[in-house]
């Protein structure tokens, strides 16, 4: 059954962002719209409140929003990690990307992986860097299809086979297109309705839906009674002795690793200048209360009964259309069509951000590096256009023919992955004493072994044998075959990986150095690092 | 290069204003970190990760078990942190001296306070 008010609100809403997206390229643009720093990062001249949008869609996305309450659904506390993960998230990268941006502004870096060629003069590292900053976030693209997928079944248009997937064809042509009009414009002003509907929606949800069912108390209660109904004992309101480290590490090491994935730098690099980004640390935690709220609407769920729906594709039910299910069943028609529309939007400007980015990355790192070296600043903005198309219709196609569940798979991968560019990256920030031929023997051995790990964990509630899941019980942690730990405790897999990853670093950088190794020449200096947006000498935008 | 400093031409690596470090042998001059024991206080919202102290249903506040109610309170605290750190670290930068001075040594001047 087809709701023709959800439909008729959501297509409304969803037409007028079409629209804004089509018309932000002319949005205050620069004098030279064929040049990366315009395309590709808006001209660099974001304020306050539109980096505050801009980085908030981009790091709240609409998978974020339907996944996470789904996971509090089915699996209790373990899923609340997202409020530690965005609590710790800024104070942690408060001062690195300051750093970042400054270096970035004063040589033009696009990319982190710039930063990284700039920083160690090695093609080699770079490519890395920028080869696990595409992979990681193509399978992120693709799960924001998920995101709006489970609304637009949610609204009925649930069709199986090549058909059923049509609409979200259609949503994605349109983000495809004005995305590589606009470039990162489109986004930063689509932020802003997507924000305020997203704000809107959920305080109205969590004011009102409490009190509809008792109170939070009686909403705990039962969700308490549902996970001790379950034979499950890792589910439940509380943690439980085994997942607690989990739990910590989890939040720790997504934190670490947000700022690494390129659609975040590129949000940051964007904006005009230090002043703007500080404010912006100390801001964006609103929209983390927001989501510990939203993460809760998941125990709402099971006070209210709700259920997902079966997804007439797969022929499973999809647990991420439980909280467009519960605005469906519990609010007017119209009122779920807003919500839904907000969740539809949220899906598309991190989409938007996240092709950019790719595209910049494999157009500075790959493209101009390796197949055309003299490029002009005028092909590199063509190609970027063309890759961001490229790498959109390639996650439409993931979601057409391969089951959604490899791309829940692969982003659990992609958060492990993308942490291992973390002392290529953000240490690099801050020394150069590791050399780059040891971050490369280190890189290697953090994503070789972070696979194999995340390839042992099995999961016992889903009957699979491999890529169950990132909690690895400890006493399953072999090295070698030579197993350190005898405890049922469980860890988060990405921060194992990097552990090995920065041990490796630095003993192979202290071989390096003994045996004088040379390596590569640093073109960045100290006060690179302190640039800021009225520096006399600074480098103008969209230069060179 | 003393008067007229080569533009920058991202697009050309090697381009750049030459590094104040000797080639290959790693000296992290020119890093130019400017510590403050302000910053410190960024360690503060990590606390939250110490789930030990709140993994507990009583006492709840509004219904809530202090497992999350607790988890909350940290994002006034994660704010007022860095709020804190970014008005008294403001305005604590190098003075902004000329880039062509930059090839002159080998970058001590980089390194602040």
């Amino acid at each position: 059954m087809i709701n023709i008010i959800e439909l008729v609100v959501f297509t409304v809403l969803f037409v007028l962002v079409a629209v804004m997206g089509f018309l932000a390229g002319r949005w205050q643009s620069g004098s030279n719209l064929d040049h990366l720093d315009e395309w590709g990062l808006g001209g660099r001249k974001f304020g306050g409140w539109v980096t505050w949008f801009l980085v908030g869609g981009d790091l709240y996305t609409a998978y974020t929003f339907v996944a996470v309450p789904a996971l509090v659904f089915g699996a209790g506390a373990i899923g609340f990690f997202a409020l530690p993960y965005t609590v710790i998230l800024y104070p942690i990268v408060f001062l690195p990307v300051l750093r970042l941006w400054s270096v970035s502004r004063s040589h033009g870096y696009v990319t982190p992986a710039d930063f990284v060629r700039g920083r160690y003069g090695s093609p080699t590292l770079a490519l890395l860097v920028a080869i696990t900053g595409i992979v990681a976030t193509m399978p992120y693209i693709a799960l924001q299809l998920v995101g709006l997928e489970a609304v637009l079944r949610t609204m009925g248009i649930n069709g199986s086979g090549i058909l059923g997937h049509l609409p979200l064809f259609i949503a994605f042509l349109v983000l495809a297109l004005f995305t590589y009009k606009s470039g990162l414009r489109a986004p930063a002003l689509i932020a802003f309705v997507k924000d305020a509907l997203i704000y809107v929606v959920i305080i109205v949800a969590v004011i009102y839906l409490p009190a509809a069912f008792g109170g939070w108390g009686s909403i705990f209660d039962s969700a308490s009674a549902k996970f001790d109904a379950t034979p499950s004992p890792a589910d439940g309101i509380l943690l439980n002795s085994n997942n607690q480290l989990q739990y910590a590490t989890l939040a720790l090491g997504s934190a670490l690793a947000l700022f690494l994935y390129p659609h975040c730098t590129t949000g940051i690099l964007a904006s005009r200048g230090r002043d703007v980004i500080k404010k912006n640390m100390i801001a964006l935690p609103a929209y983390s209360l927001l989501l510990g709220l939203l993460a809760l609407l998941g125990y709402v769920a099971i006070a209210a009964g709700v259920m997902p729906i079966v997804n007439e594709s797969t022929g499973r039910p999809d647990s991420n259309t439980l909280v467009p299910q519960l605005f469906n069943v519990e609010f007017p028609s119209w009122f779920a069509g807003v919500a839904f529309a907000a969740i539809g939007i949220g899906a598309l400007v991190p989409a938007a951000i996240m092709s950019i980015a790719a595209a910049n990355l494999w157009t500075r790192n790959i493209y101009k590096e390796y197949l055309h070296r003299d490029a002009t600043p005028r092909q590199e903005a063509t190609q970027a256009k063309w890759a961001s198309l490229v790498v959109k219709f390639g996650a439409v196609a993931f979601i057409l023919f391969v089951d959604p569940q490899f791309s829940i798979d692969l982003q659990l991968i992609g958060g492990v992955i993308i942490l291992q560019t973390l002392p290529a990256v953000a240490i690099a920030l801050y020394t150069r004493w590791l050399h780059s031929i040891a971050l490369i023997a280190g890189w290697v051995v953090g994503l070789a072994w972070g696979l194999f790990l995340l390839w042992t964990i099995p999961n016992p509630a889903t009957g699979r044998e491999h890529f169950g899941g990132s909690a690895l019980t400890l006493s399953q942690l072999s090295v070698f075959g030579w197993h350190p730990f005898n405890s049922t405790l469980q860890i988060y897999v990405g921060i194992v990986a990097l552990a090995a990853n920065l041990l490796v670093a630095v003993v192979v950088t202290l071989v390096l150095r003994a045996t004088r190794v040379r390596e590569g020449r640093d073109t960045t200096i100290g006060r690179d690092y302190h640039a800021d947006e009225n520096d006399p000498e600074l480098r103008p935008v969209a230069a060179g | 290069m003393t008067d007229n400093p080569p533009p920058r031409d991202p697009t050309d690596w090697d381009s750049g204003i030459p590094a104040d470090r000797i080639e290959g042998t790693g000296q992290n001059q020119g890093n130019a970190i400017q510590f403050s024991w302000w910053n410190l206080l960024l360690l503060v919202p990590l606390l939250m990760l110490i789930t030990a102290w709140y993994n507990r249903d009583a006492p709840r506040l509004f219904g809530m078990p202090m497992f999350y109610w607790y988890q909350f309170v940290f994002v006034p605290i994660g704010v007022a942190c860095v709020a804190i750190v970014y008005v008294m670290t403001k305005g604590r930068r190098p003075p902004p001296a000329p880039r062509s001075n930059d090839t002159g040594g080998p970058g001590l001047e980089d390194v602040q306070r």
